[in-house]
């Protein structure tokens, strides 16, 4: 008998969820018993406490090395899971100190919606550069709407989507106040300046940016995959928009962005549970229930060969699947320092976009609050 | 002896029977405290002083799970005084605690004085007026954090038709309005409380006080200042003080409306402990100790206001 906690409270993932451990569970000879909680974080370092972290938690990647730094997970590696085939980068947001404590089943990155009609009125092509990005999001502005739109709210959720403009530029975390990151945090704080992107992207989340886009308050947006089936049920089609890979700040660039989805790991309960969790881990994270599992939440499959086949079937995905090579783990250079630069990180650009300093000086205070 | 309780049969010449009795009845009575007594332990006692302690703690997300955190004396209050953030959200909590205390006693009364007149509809009125009392905070914050959406709100909606504005006002979207936002929906919900409380506080006043007052040839005004306040005295300290420390302790009202942002604009001191805490830092060390401050501050009121309380038990003998 294994205990699991997730925090997916809406189908399709809510149900679908339990049919996989079952499954999977079957194989390696355990029951689960599955619990949907739904702020995990707090309530997993309240159990680390108590030392009763469940055998197999499905927890979003950044919050991954912190518990692992507690010792309240278990060394997967060492309990016999095999990572063969799985993006690098992938696996590497799972490991703590050279060791796998997690392992995701999809993985997911942020890419450029547009909506394709207002595009073909306006005479514009998709932008691959942020220049052109500048243009066509002022080009889109009108009474009615903004050009684009985004989410930066004072949460890891607003890192998140920065960091997509942040790391593509080519600036890294360990820096906040470099000139890289000064020219993203420029850019986007331009765009809100002109009123090309709302003043709301300072206290919407990305599923409010969704809402907007599908309500046709928006012309474009930064979003991840998992909103593909959400603007399906608001009555979009794919004849409605279009997505294309995250521009970047010059022709040629690569984007990049920060690696995003949840990953699976399993607390540290004694030898002979941690294999099973390990067997049970394994098996969802094969190629075949990777890809079932990926459709479902439209997230990447963290195996290539997977990838590359949801890419073939599903266009929609290839900008995102492209997106994961070069996505980055967050915590791969801060391990569980990360949150703290998170956090000074998602503050300066609320402070730049609210107007209330420049970005060069919000940036330079970033810095100085993460090395505190 | 109160308590009759059915008296045990004893043998005469036995002196159990009385000192038995007494016993019983004392424990009878203790009975009746422990569950008190162990719930007040368990749940509020307990947890302050494991706050008290944490706070001179290094307690990070290690320590969570080894259980040992190692004793650091004041550092944690220093590293608290030392944060810039820290100094905001003290200014912050200043401006949030005086606004809404102000607004929601003024409207209260103001509300309280116009109910007291009977008219028709007035008691419907009057019901209808308590609902965002009712409202669990979550939904009253995340309505108003809709309906002050800068592009797509309601009240920007309704000022630019009115042409009161000619751009959106950023309500919640600005650092020199956020805190006017998240005042707005903290001041609507607590007006009901004051109103309530103060409309009672009316009813007690004798009638005959103001028309004693009017024979005398006291206008509205001075019947106001020299009969309703004074006589109100009593019932402002309650309104005030339970006001203050519910405002203190204000934390879903912000966290949902804007997490304390943009920028820390409306970062309280509440909301930045458990940020500390839960955000992400997991410094729980740093998070008791905000925390601390707080009770210290709420502590220092509620002391102040009973010993008014109690001055005015002596100054005015049969009134309770």
């Amino acid at each position: 008998m294994l205990t699991e906690m997730d925090c997916y409270n809406t189908d399709p993932t809510m149900s679908a969820l339990p049919k996989l451990l079952d499954s999977c569970g079957r194989k390696a000879g355990v029951t689960v018993r599955r619990k949907i909680v739904p702020d995990l974080r707090t309530r997993l370092i309240q159990l680390a406490g108590s030392h009763a972290v469940p055998d197999l938690v499905l927890l979003d990647n950044p919050d991954l090395q912190q518990l692992a730094a507690t010792g309240a997970l278990t060394d997967l590696g060492a309990a016999g899971l095999r990572t063969e085939g799985l993006y690098e980068n992938v696996v590497a947001a799972g490991q703590y100190e050279g060791k796998l404590y997690g392992v995701a089943p999809g993985a997911n990155s942020l890419a450029l919606y547009y909506d394709k009609k207002l595009l073909a009125d306006a005479g514009l092509t998709p932008p691959t550069t942020w220049d052109a990005l500048g243009k066509a999001a002022k080009k889109l502005t009108s009474s009615k709407r903004h050009g684009l739109g985004f989410a930066v709210p004072a949460t890891e959720e607003g890192s998140f989507q920065f960091e997509s403009f942040f790391l593509s530029a080519g600036a890294e975390l360990s820096k906040l106040d470099s000139p890289e990151a000064v020219r993203a945090l420029t850019f986007l704080d331009t765009l809100v300046k002109e009123g090309a992107a709302p003043k709301d992207v300072l206290s919407w989340t990305q599923a409010n940016v969704q809402e907007q886009f599908a309500n046709g308050s928006l012309g474009m947006m930064v979003n991840g995959p998992w909103q593909l089936p959400q603007l399906k049920k608001a009555g979009m089609s794919e004849a409605d928009y279009g997505v294309v890979p995250m521009p970047v700040p010059a022709k040629g660039g690569t984007p990049s962005g920060a690696l995003g989805g949840e990953v699976w790991a399993a607390g540290n309960n004694g030898a002979e549970k941690s294999r099973k969790a390990a067997e049970v881990i394994s098996c969802m994270v094969n190629e075949k229930n990777s890809l079932t599992w990926s459709k479902l939440t439209q997230y990447v499959p963290a195996a290539k060969s997977a990838a590359a086949e949801l890419a073939a079937e599903q266009p929609q995905m290839k900008p995102f699947v492209d997106g994961i090579a070069g996505a980055r783990g967050r915590t791969a250079k801060l391990g569980a320092t990360y949150p703290a630069a998170s956090q000074a990180l998602w503050t300066a650009v609320q402070a730049a976009l609210a107007g209330q300093r420049s970005p060069s000086a919000a940036l330079a205070a970033a810095q100085a609050e993460a090395s505190r | 002896m109160a308590y009759a309780l059915s008296e045990p049969r004893t043998a005469p010449g036995t002196t159990s029977g009385r000192t038995g009795k007494v016993r019983r009845s004392f424990l009878l009575r203790l009975a009746f405290l422990v569950p008190v007594v162990v719930h007040t332990a368990v749940f509020f006692l307990y947890p302050l002083a494991r706050n008290l302690l944490l706070s001179f703690q290094d307690y990070g997300i290690r320590s969570v799970y080894s259980g040992d955190a190692p004793w650091n004396g004041l550092a944690n209050y220093r590293r608290l005084f030392d944060d810039p953030v820290f100094h905001k959200t003290l200014g912050n909590t200043l401006v949030f605690v005086v606004v809404s205390l102000l607004a929601q006693f003024v409207i209260g009364l103001g509300l309280a004085e116009f109910f007291r007149r009977s008219f028709p509809l007035g008691g419907v009125l009057r019901s209808l007026l308590l609902v965002p009392w009712l409202l669990p905070l979550v939904v009253a914050g995340t309505v108003f954090r809709w309906m002050l959406d800068t592009s797509n709100g309601v009240v920007n909606q309704v000022l630019l038709a009115l042409r009161l504005v000619d751009d959106p006002v950023p309500w919640l979207n600005d650092p020199g309005y956020a805190m006017a936002g998240v005042l707005l929906c903290n001041i609507w919900i607590g007006v009901p409380f004051n109103m309530v409380i103060l409309h009672g506080g009316l009813q007690a006043i004798p009638g005959a006080l103001y028309e004693a007052a009017a024979l005398d040839g006291a206008g509205p005004v001075a019947r106001f200042r020299y009969i309703t306040l004074p006589q109100l005295r009593p019932v402002i300290g309650v309104v005030l003080t339970l006001g203050l420390v519910y405002t203190l302790k204000v934390f879903d009202v912000i966290w949902v409306m804007t997490k304390g942002g943009p920028a820390n604009a409306t970062q309280t001191v509440t909301t930045y402990g458990y940020q500390l805490s839960f955000g992400g830092l997991s410094q729980f060390g740093l998070g008791a100790a905000a925390g601390n401050l707080l009770i210290v501050v709420a502590t220092a009121f509620a002391l102040l206001y009973l010993r008014s309380m109690r001055a005015e038990d002596h100054t005015a003998p049969g009134r309770k």
